[in-house]
C-alpha cells in the first residue's frame, strides 16, 4: 500500500485519512514494538480529542512521517467476516489528528509487571529522600499507580532501594531551598582523601541521586570548575544572600557514564590484595584485576589524588599493599612508621 | 515482512477485542487479513501470533467457540488500563521516576509504562524537573535474571565468589527480593543448601544465573521484609564501646563527626571520645588516619592499632 489513497480498505471509495505517507514501515523497532505503539496511539488521540501531528510524534519518539505511516495503518485495519468493516476511522487533515471511530481500542493496554514495577520502584526511591516538597505528590502518585496497575504492582514490593540516609535532612532541605531560590551556598565540606574540612562558595546546578547517595552538582568558585559534593560530607552550610551565577562554560556531569572517569593526568596505582582485602576490588572502580592465585588479587586503579590511596593502604595493613608508584609506597611506609612512633 | 506482520497482529487484536463470543481459529482466519491459505501454515502462524500477544501482556482468553471448538477472545475488562487521573505535580514526579532507569535494566519498561499512561490522557513528561537527576544503575549482569526470578517466583542457581574465598561456589536460592542498598544490589532469599535465609551481593555472582524451577514455585514467607534482611546483613553492628583518642588539631574530621566529646588540648592535640562496636574493624579505621590519631584506651584497641600498623610495614 502506498499511503491511504491506494488502500484496499473495505467500503472503498471513502477518502483517505489525510496526506499520503511515504509508504514505508516505521523504522523504529520490531513488529511488536510497533504494535504496542499503534495500540497506544488510538487512546492517546481519543483522550485528547484533537492533537497535533508534531506533538504526537514527539510523545511517541517517532518522526512525523513514521507517525503518518502508523495512522495510515490504523485507518486501513479491516475485518472481513462475518461482514467486512473498518473498525477505526481517523483523520489527520491540516496536521491535527482526530479519531472518529475507535471501536474497542479507545483505552490503552494495562501495565505489565515490568512496567508497573519500573515506575513504582522509581517513585519509592524518590520517596526515600528527606526533601519534603514532593512527598505528598509521591504518596498520591504511588497510591494511584498501584490502584491502576492492580496485580502487576505486586512484584515491585519485592524490590527495595535504600538510599544512604546519613545526609542530614536539614542539609538536603537547605540545598533544595537554595536551588529553588537560585542562591549561592557556602559549604564546609569534608574531603576524606586528605582528611580535611574545606570552605568554599558554590553555585548549585543539580541534585544528583547516584549509586545510592545524594550529591550536589555545583560550580565551585574556588576550583572554578563543576564539582560534585556528597551531601553526607557537608559539615555545614549557609544559604548566602547572593544569587547563584553558574557560568556558561559549566558543563553538567554526564551521570550515565559513571561518576569515576579516569583522566590522562591520573596517577596509576597498583595494589596487591590478600584474601581479606579483596573487597577493595568491589568497592573501587579498577582498571585491571588479576588473580594471583591463593585468593590474592592484583588491582590497578587510577586516581587524581593519591591521598585516599595512602589512607586506604593504612586501613588495609597486611591485607593489601601498594606496590607502585614507588614514591607512594615510601610515603605509606613513612606514615605508618610515624604513626607507630606515637605508641612508644 | 515486519509491516505485514504488524498489520496482521493489529487486525488480530482488534478482532478479538471486538468479539462478543469466543472465536474459533477458522473464524479468526476468515476475519483477519494476512494469514496463509493452507490450514497448517495458518495454524503455525496463528500459534506464534498468540504467543507474541501474550508476551506483550495482552490477556488472550480461551473458551468454547462455535461447534464446541476451542475459541479465543480478549476481554476488554482484562485488557484495559483502569481509569487513572494525575494532578500536574503527580505527573511531574512520575516523569522523574521514569528517569531513574535511564540506561538501566528497566529503562524500556519505564518508557513503555509512560507511553501507556500518556495514552490514558496523562501528560507525563520525562523532563519536568531539571534540578534533580535520579539514577539507579544495574551494571551487574545478574540483575536481569534475578529480577525475572523474583517477579516470576522461580528458584535459581549461580556461582558466588564470597569475600575471602579463592574460588566461586555454586548456590541454590529461592529468591525473595532484590534490594539496592547504598548503590549496591543484593538478593535475599532462602538458601536451599544451607537451609536458611541468606543475602548475596550481585557483583560477586560469577557467571550465569539459571532458573531451576517453574514460575510460581517459590513461596515468599508472609511478612518477609527483604529490605530489613539486607540491612541486617550489611549494616554495621551498633556501637557499644567508647574509645579515648588523641587527635591532631585540624585532622580526623571523619572521626570527630561521630564523637561523643571533643575537647581542645594545649599541645596541638585534642582529646576525642568516640563510640565503636568492634576493636578489629575500628583499629583498621583508626590506622587510616596515620600519625594524626593515637589511641589512649581501651588497651585492646590500642594493641590492635599497633599490630595493624606493623602489618602495614611488613
Amino acid at each position: 500500500m502506498s499511503g491511504a489513497g491506494g488502500s484496499s480498505r473495505a467500503g472503498s471509495g471513502r477518502a483517505g485519512p489525510g496526506r499520503a505517507g511515504p509508504g514505508r514501515a516505521g523504522r523504529s523497532g520490531t513488529a511488536t514494538d510497533r504494535l504496542q505503539r499503534l495500540l497506544a496511539l488510538v487512546p492517546y488521540v481519543v483522550s485528547r480529542e484533537v492533537v497535533g501531528l508534531a506533538e504526537t510524534a514527539a510523545a511517541f519518539g517517532v518522526t512525523e512521517s513514521e507517525l503518518v505511516d502508523d495512522l495510515n495503518m490504523l485507518w486501513c485495519v479491516e475485518l472481513r467476516s462475518p461482514d467486512p468493516y473498518c473498525p477505526i476511522d481517523l483523520s489527520y487533515e491540516g496536521g491535527e489528528i482526530m479519531v472518529s471511530q475507535a471501536e474497542s481500542m479507545d483505552r490503552p493496554l494495562r501495565l505489565g509487571t515490568d512496567e508497573a514495577s519500573a515506575l513504582l520502584i522509581g517513585l519509592r526511591m524518590l520517596a526515600e529522600l528527606p526533601g519534603p516538597q514532593d512527598q505528598p505528590a509521591l504518596r498520591r502518585t504511588i497510591a494511584k499507580l498501584e490502584a491502576a496497575a492492580g496485580e502487576a504492582a505486586a512484584a515491585s514490593a519485592q524490590v527495595a532501594v535504600h538510599m544512604d540516609g546519613r545526609a542530614p535532612a536539614d542539609v538536603q532541605a537547605q540545598v533544595a531551598e537554595a536551588m529553588r531560590q537560585g542562591r549561592r551556598l557556602h559549604l564546609s565540606y569534608y574531603v576524606p582523601g586528605r582528611d580535611e574540612a574545606t570552605e568554599r562558595d558554590v553555585d548549585p546546578m543539580r541534585l544528583l541521586l547516584l549509586e545510592g547517595r545524594s550529591y550536589l552538582e555545583a560550580w565551585c568558585r574556588s576550583a572554578e570548575a563543576v564539582r560534585l559534593f556528597r551531601l553526607d560530607r557537608v559539615l555545614g552550610l549557609t544559604v548566602l544572600d547572593v544569587p547563584a551565577e553558574v557560568p556558561k562554560e559549566a558543563k553538567q556531569v554526564d551521570v550515565d557514564s559513571g561518576l569515576f572517569r579516569p583522566s590522562a593526568s591520573d596517577v596509576k596505582v597498583e595494589l596487591e590484595l590478600a584474601r581479606a582485602g579483596r573487597w577493595v576490588a568491589d568497592y573501587y572502580p579498577c582498571d585491571q584485576v588479576t588473580d594471583l592465585g591463593d585468593g590474592r588479587l592484583k588491582v590497578v586503579l587510577r586516581t587524581p589524588d593519591t591521598g585516599w590511596v595512602r589512607r586506604l593502604a593504612l586501613r588495609l595493613g597486611e591485607d593489601g599493599k601498594v606496590t607502585a608508584p614507588a614514591d607512594l609506597v615510601r610515603e605509606i611506609e613513612d606514615e605508618a612508621t610515624a604513626a607507630l612512633a606515637q605508641y612508644t | 515482512m515486519s509491516k505485514q506482520k504488524t498489520e496482521r497482529l493489529l487486525g488480530l487484536v482488534v478482532c478479538l477485542l471486538s468479539a462478543r463470543r469466543y472465536l474459533t481459529a477458522g473464524q479468526v482466519r476468515d476475519a483477519v487479513p494476512g494469514y496463509p491459505e493452507t490450514f497448517d501454515a495458518f495454524k503455525r502462524m496463528f500459534e506464534r501470533d498468540k504467543d507474541e500477544l501474550r508476551e506483550l501482556g495482552i490477556p488472550l482468553e480461551t473458551g468454547v467457540g462455535a461447534d464446541d471448538e476451542i475459541g479465543y477472545r480478549i476481554s476488554r475488562q482484562a485488557y484495559e488500563l483502569p481509569e487513572i487521573r494525575l494532578e500536574p505535580d503527580e505527573a511531574a514526579v512520575l516523569g522523574l521516576a521514569a528517569r531513574v532507569w535511564r540506561r538501566a535494566e528497566l529503562a524500556g519498561a519505564a518508557a513503555g509504562a509512560l507511553l501507556k499512561l500518556r495514552a490514558a490522557g496523562i501528560d507525563a513528561e520525562e523532563t519536568t524537573q531539571p534540578g534533580i537527576e535520579p539514577r539507579l544503575q544495574t551494571d551487574e549482569a545478574a540483575f536481569a535474571p534475578l529480577w525475572q526470578a523474583v517477579r516470576d517466583r522461580r528458584p535459581v542457581a549461580f556461582g558466588y565468589q564470597a569475600a575471602g574465598r579463592a574460588t566461586p561456589q555454586g548456590r541454590n536460592l529461592e529468591p525473595w527480593g532484590v534490594v539496592n542498598r547504598h548503590g549496591r544490589w543484593y538478593v535475599a532469599g532462602f538458601d536451599r543448601d544451607k537451609a536458611e535465609e541468606r543475602v548475596f551481593r550481585l557483583s560477586r555472582i560469577d557467571g550465569p544465573v539459571t532458573f531451576t524451577g517453574p514460575p510460581g514455585s517459590v513461596a515468599v514467607p508472609a511478612g518477609t521484609d527483604v529490605r530489613n534482611l539486607v540491612q541486617a546483613w550489611d549494616g554495621a553492628p551498633p556501637p557499644v564501646r567508647t574509645a579515648v583518642l588523641r587527635v591532631r588539631q585540624g585532622a580526623g574530621y571523619g572521626l570527630r563527626r561521630r564523637a561523643i566529646s571533643d575537647q581542645p588540648g594545649q599541645d596541638g592535640w585534642d582529646l576525642v571520645e568516640a563510640p565503636f562496636s568492634e576493636a578489629g574493624w575500628y583499629a583498621d579505621y583508626i590506622a587510616s588516619f596515620g600519625a594524626d590519631v593515637v589511641v589512649i584506651e581501651p588497651v585492646d584497641l590500642r594493641e590492635a592499632v599497633i599490630r595493624h600498623l606493623k602489618g602495614a610495614l611488613t
